[in-house]
């Protein structure tokens, strides 16, 4: 990535594609409650997408507003990490992306609101508060499960044996960037590891780490997301509610 | 300047609600006891007075706040009927809104309307603890969370264990 236009289409679009898949689970969740959280924690991200998509147009200068940023690109050009787009799947599975994902994006947004551009230290002082109540909910999950019965703990475990080889693309090294993603790293394992050793839970120690998201290589999953989530723009420019 | 009237509703002599008091009276969308001014999300009001047109600003609570397109019309139509037709509303996000904020007026009002307000934020840690929480119906401290996500962004769903009421609690930010 180079530049702060890279840096913040790509936080913008790790927002964006989180919403999009937690809003899936809306009619759907185990229980009322958790349904309503959900669609809450989604309405989070895509707040803060917006914020970040129309900065991302601004400094672009190309004349691209957030929907056009939204729902006029293909693919190859989002430049999500790969975790937000994997299928929901097993609730576990959920749990297990919205714990690593907050654990990643309150360090960052707490780092990017000090930063030198005052318009991402606005954002990220705005979404820090809200990325902690994420936080907050998906340790309970992960916590709840893992340590709950011999069947959720069992899921709980292959949830985070899934989704932790995805999380270290999230802290690709990027000196240029207004925020250097790579430092955040210490924040998110001083996080991750005592709620993952309370939920009774192993670490994965897995070399593997798919990457790509950054650069516009994605899995096939991602394509289908955005043809949902596109295709009445796509069909109907410029319609409005 | 000439002598002003004392109604508060007829600010600058030119039979016009003061463009400040207009802005103020909005309410809250999604909680209609409370205006934005008590809320602490009207941020402020400034009249150019050689054009009239006024500027308000907002900030939001929550950054994906669903309400805010109803509150920039509210305010844009309060002020129309106010006299103040040429008005923007610009919305800024720094520093980010509190529920600090909120006045002790809202605060009463939110409780009257069986939403239990916002203890302040601890500026210790960004995790807010959750001090007790009293039933706004009758008053128990003994009180439970059953979900820190509720009907809207800005609020957690509680339950009494005295009195077994649900309520709203406008959570602390």
């Amino acid at each position: 990535m180079n530049g702060p236009f890279d840096f913040t289409l790509a936080l913008a679009d790790d927002a964006l594609i989180a919403a999009q898949r937690l809003a899936e689970w809306t009619t759907r969740a185990p229980e009322m409650e958790e349904d309503i959280a959900l669609a809450n924690i989604a309405l989070d991200q895509l707040g803060a997408a917006r914020l970040l998509l129309s900065y991302a147009g601004e400094l672009e200068g190309a004349g691209r507003d957030e929907d056009a940023l939204a729902y006029l690109r293909d693919d190859r050009e989002f430049r999500n990490a790969l975790v937000v787009e994997l299928p929901n799947d097993d609730f576990a599975a959920t749990m297990a992306k919205l714990f690593f994902l907050a654990a990643y994006q309150l360090p960052l947004y707490t780092a990017l609101a000090g930063c030198a551009d005052e318009r991402l230290a606005a954002i990220g002082a705005k979404a820090r508060k809200e990325s902690a109540y994420h936080l907050d909910h998906g340790a309970l999950w992960v916590k709840r499960l893992g340590d709950g019965t011999e069947e959720s703990h069992r899921r709980m475990q292959a949830a985070v044996d899934q989704v932790w080889p995805y999380t270290h693309e999230l802290f690709a090294a990027d000196p240029a960037a207004p925020v250097d993603p790579a430092t955040v790293r210490p924040a998110f394992d001083e996080v991750v590891g005592p709620v993952l050793a309370e939920a009774t839970l192993t670490q994965p120690d897995s070399a593997w780490a798919p990457a790509g998201g950054r650069a516009g290589v994605h899995t096939e999953h991602l394509a289908y997301l955005l043809a949902e989530m596109q295709v009445l723009h796509r069909a109907h420019p410029g319609a409005k509610w | 300047m000439s002598a002003r009237s004392a109604s508060p509703t007829i600010a600058n002599g030119t039979g016009r609600a003061s463009a400040r008091e207009a802005a103020a009276s909005v309410v809250d969308p999604e909680i209609r006891v409370i205006t934005i001014d008590e809320l602490g999300i009207l941020r402020a009001v400034e009249e150019d007075p050689a054009s009239g047109r006024v500027t308000v600003t907002i900030t939001p609570t929550y950054t994906g706040c669903p309400a805010m397109d109803v509150i920039r019309a509210d305010i844009r139509r309060a002020l129309t009927a106010a006299g103040h037709p040429d008005a923007e509303v610009r919305t800024v996000y720094s520093p980010p809104w509190s529920t600090d904020w909120i006045s002790e007026g809202g605060r009463a009002k939110l409780a009257a309307a069986g939403i239990a307000p916002p203890a302040p934020v601890r500026t210790a840690g960004v995790v807010s603890l959750t001090l007790a929480v009293r039933c706004p119906q009758c008053g128990s401290p003994e009180t439970e969370q059953v979900s820190r996500f509720g009907s809207t962004a800005c609020k957690a769903l509680w339950r009494c264990r005295s009195c077994s009421e649900p309520f709203d609690h406008l959570k602390a930010l």
